[in-house]
Parts: structure tokens; sequence; C-alpha cells
């Protein structure tokens, strides 16, 4: 048994290759936990905490609409709260400022949360909502995942065992963007149920990713579609009435798959989507004229 | 990273850097936490050990200046970076650093547990924030509980050291 601590993405990629499964540890914050608690047997792990191609984040193209955004899987959720970055992305600024406190914010990463896959990953539903892909590397090359084939089930990925997350890309989108998350307090909790809206004023979509309603993050399609229509795309804001909100909830709320576990029920999660979602698409009134 | 040729930590030996000062670890097991090679092996007890998943903030310590909980690092991974825990945050082992004394002075402390991350979260805010809001000292100190002190008196202890740095510095 044995820690590596590769200072490349090449020792990386060799170590994987040369034992596949190889454990990877970023921040800690979710495989520690299970090591600590005697619910994962270590066997050899790679830190990839010191590995410098995994952190921070580039353009990639035109910095507008057409451009995408490579988010490095090393990528902090403190560091996603770095203005610049949040002004360019600010639903997943708004989903990192609920994960955990500062402790868990300084360790936690994007490639853990989407590694974890957990129904309840804080990103997830933002990175569904913007239509984001998965970076994969192995020492055989890259591929490219969108993430609604990487997240296979609760917990389950796409990734092999001789894969490496490297990055989340992200098509650059002009528009509002919220997300909303319910738990019992404002800091170290897990999703009850989580929201995210993100308005794309080039292609005319209103897109909805749902996180702790399902196994999977969730796209809501036909709240979407009916979202697209009462959006003034002139203006980039909700223009609709209350019926309008009304019925954009009840789509959300029917496109979730909830079940009764520990942390709610079935019913409130629905509820509560539906509610979250309202607010989200009322919130866009509110824009600053850009 | 050639496998023939082991890293150090591999033969679970490595160097760790706390408080400024230099520990060999020797035979250790790879899943062994940052916290539990500070306490049982190195003997600084400062960090406490309480719910071993990130969520109470006891067992706080800055990595390369980051603050961190040590209960959620690989012991192994920090090889190489700095570690400070409570007991490197003042000049000297002799003196107390202004955040330690006004938690004193402001009786900030019942049982004491939650003590030492929370004067290392303090440590952290206000040397990033000189002048906090009220807002941010709550979400700063967030992932600290404290379940004797209702945390009015930790409050008056960290806006009693941001006043006199203010004052300090100007």
């Amino acid at each position: 048994m044995a820690v590596f601590v590769p200072t490349s993405l090449e020792e990386l990629l060799t170590a994987r290759a040369e034992r596949p499964g190889l454990d990877l540890v970023a921040g800690g914050t979710d495989l520690v936990v299970e090591v600590n608690f005697g619910r994962h047997r270590l066997e050899d792990v790679a830190s990839l905490s010191r590995v410098p191609e995994l952190g921070g984040w580039r353009r990639e193209g035109p910095a507008g609409p057409g451009g995408h955004l490579v988010l490095g899987s090393g990528l902090t959720y403190t560091e996603m709260l770095d203005p610049t970055l949040a002004e360019l992305l600010p639903s997943l600024a708004q989903a990192a400022r609920t994960v955990g406190s500062p402790q868990i914010r300084n360790a936690g990463t994007l490639g853990g949360n989407l590694g974890t896959a957990s129904p309840a990953g804080d990103t997830l539903p933002v990175l569904a909502a913007l239509e984001a892909e998965v970076l994969l590397g192995s020492a055989a090359g890259t591929r490219l995942v969108p993430l609604g084939e990487f997240v296979t089930g609760p917990k389950r990925t796409a990734l092999a065992p001789d894969e490496v997350i490297l990055a989340a890309r992200v098509p650059v989108a002009r528009g509002h963007q919220e997300f909303l998350k319910v738990g019992t307090r404002n800091a170290m909790v897990i999703a009850v149920c989580s929201v995210a809206l993100v308005l794309d004023e080039q292609a005319r979509q209103v897109r909805v990713g749902l996180g702790s309603v399902g196994p999977v993050p969730i796209r809501a399609l036909e709240a979407e579609r009916f979202a697209a229509e009462v959006v003034d795309w002139s203006t980039g804001r909700f223009s609709g009435g209350e019926a309008d909100l009304r019925r954009f909830g009840e789509l959300v709320g029917a496109a979730a798959r909830p079940i009764d576990d520990h942390r709610s029920i079935a019913s409130y999660r629905r509820r509560a989507v539906e509610v979250c979602a309202r607010r989200a698409l009322e919130r866009t009134m509110s824009r600053q004229a850009a | 990273m050639s496998l023939a040729t082991p890293s150090p930590s591999e033969q679970g030996a490595y160097r760790l850097e706390v408080n400024g000062r230099g520990h060999d670890v020797v035979d250790s097991w790879a899943g062994e936490s940052l916290l539990y090679v500070l306490r049982n092996r190195l003997g600084y007890l400062g960090p406490k050990n309480a719910c071993e998943q990130g969520e109470c903030g006891s067992c706080s310590v800055l990595l390369d200046g980051r603050l961190v909980c040590a209960c959620l690092v690989l012991a192994a991974s920090a090889a190489g970076q700095e570690i400070v825990t409570v007991e490197g945050l003042a000049d000297s082992e002799e003196e107390l650093s202004d955040v330690q004394q006004a938690f004193i002075d402001h009786g900030a402390v019942q049982c004491g547990f939650c003590t030492p991350g929370l004067i290392v979260a303090v440590h952290d805010l206000l040397g990033r924030l000189p002048d906090p809001t009220e807002l941010e000292v709550r979400e700063a100190i967030s992932g600290n509980l404290c379940r004797c002190t209702g945390y009015g008196r930790i409050f008056e202890a960290v806006e009693a050291v941001r006043r006199s740095r203010l004052e300090a510095s100007s």
C-alpha cells in the first residue's frame, strides 16, 4: 500500500495505466471520510493535489458565445468563487458557496464532485444546465463525454480504470443564471434538492438542471421549452405572469424523480424543486441591463 | 513517476513540516489522516479529533496557508507542504497570539474542545480579510461547531481582534 504524489500529469497517467483502478484523492472530502469510517479499504492511492495540469481554468476559442471555459478538475470550490470566474459562471459560484464550510471549499474540487457523482453533488445540476462535457484522459489519449453520459447512476460514472478526470468543458452562454438549494442550514449541508437555471440568449434557450431529486442530475426539458416562450429575449428576462411561473414550476416538479431517504421525503422534494425553479425564473426579472 | 523507484511515501516514510519544524514519519499506513499523524505520531494535540468527516472543524489547520480539516488530508500527501497548527500561531511557544488572548479575555471558551480549530479559522479569516463584516465572520466560522457558547462571545473576541489590529495598523 502506498501514497503516490505525482507532480505532473504524465506521472499520474502512467501510474493509473500501470495500476488500473488506483484510488485517486484530490481534496479528500469524500474519499478520506470513507477511509476514516472504515467503509473504504485503501490500497494504493494517488494524490492529485500536486499535478499542475489539473488546476485552474482557461478560455478556449472566442471569449463570448461560441467559446468554451475549461475548468480543471483540481479547481476548488473556493476558486469557483473567484470574481473573474464567478462573473462568467454565476450559477457555479452560487453552488460552490453552498458547499460545506470554508475548510471544505478550500479542499474539495470540481473533479471530486464529478468523480463521486453523488446525486446530491452541488455542481452537477449546474454542469447539466450548462451542457458541460467532461474531459477524461489516460496514457492512451483524451475523450470528451457529455455530463449526462458521464454520470451513469448514483455514485457511478463512465470513468475507465486507467482514466483520470482532467476538466469540465463548458460552453460560454450569455444570460442570467441562478442556483437554489434547500437544506437545513446555510452551511455544512447536503442538498435536499437543488435547481440550476441557465439562460442562453444566443440560442434562446432556458436550461434547467435538478439535483438531489433523482439518481443522476436531471434536465427538465419540457419545463425548459415552456420557459423559452415566456422569456423576452430582447432583455433576457422572464416576461410572463403568475400563471406562467406556476406552470413552469409544475413542469419542473414533474421532471423530478425524488425518493424518500434520511434527508427528506419525495413529496417534499418535488414541491421544493417546484418552488425553487419558480423563484429562479422570477429572479431573471431583476437582471441588470448588460 | 517510475514504479521501479518508489517515492519515499511508498515505503510508509515521509517528512512533514509542522510549525516550521521537520518531522520524519516512519512505518505509517497509507490511510492515516494528517490529524492522526499530528496527534498520535507527532504529539501535536492542539488539533482535536471529533467527527473525522470534516463537519466540525475542530481539527482545522493551515496547509500551505489554506484552512483545511486535517482529518480529511492524507498525511503522506502533505509531505513538502507547510503545516501550521494552533501551536504554531503565536510568535513563540511562551506567548499567545492576539486571537488566543482575545478568546480568553472575552470568555469565548467553555469546554474548550472547539477552541483550537476556531482560533486557526479566525487567524485565517483576519489574515485574508482584516475588516470583515458580521456576515463574513459568520461564514468564516460556519464550519467550526461550538455547542457550548452559542457563539456570542466568540464574535466579541473576533471583533476585539479586528479592532485592535486595525488600530495598530492605522
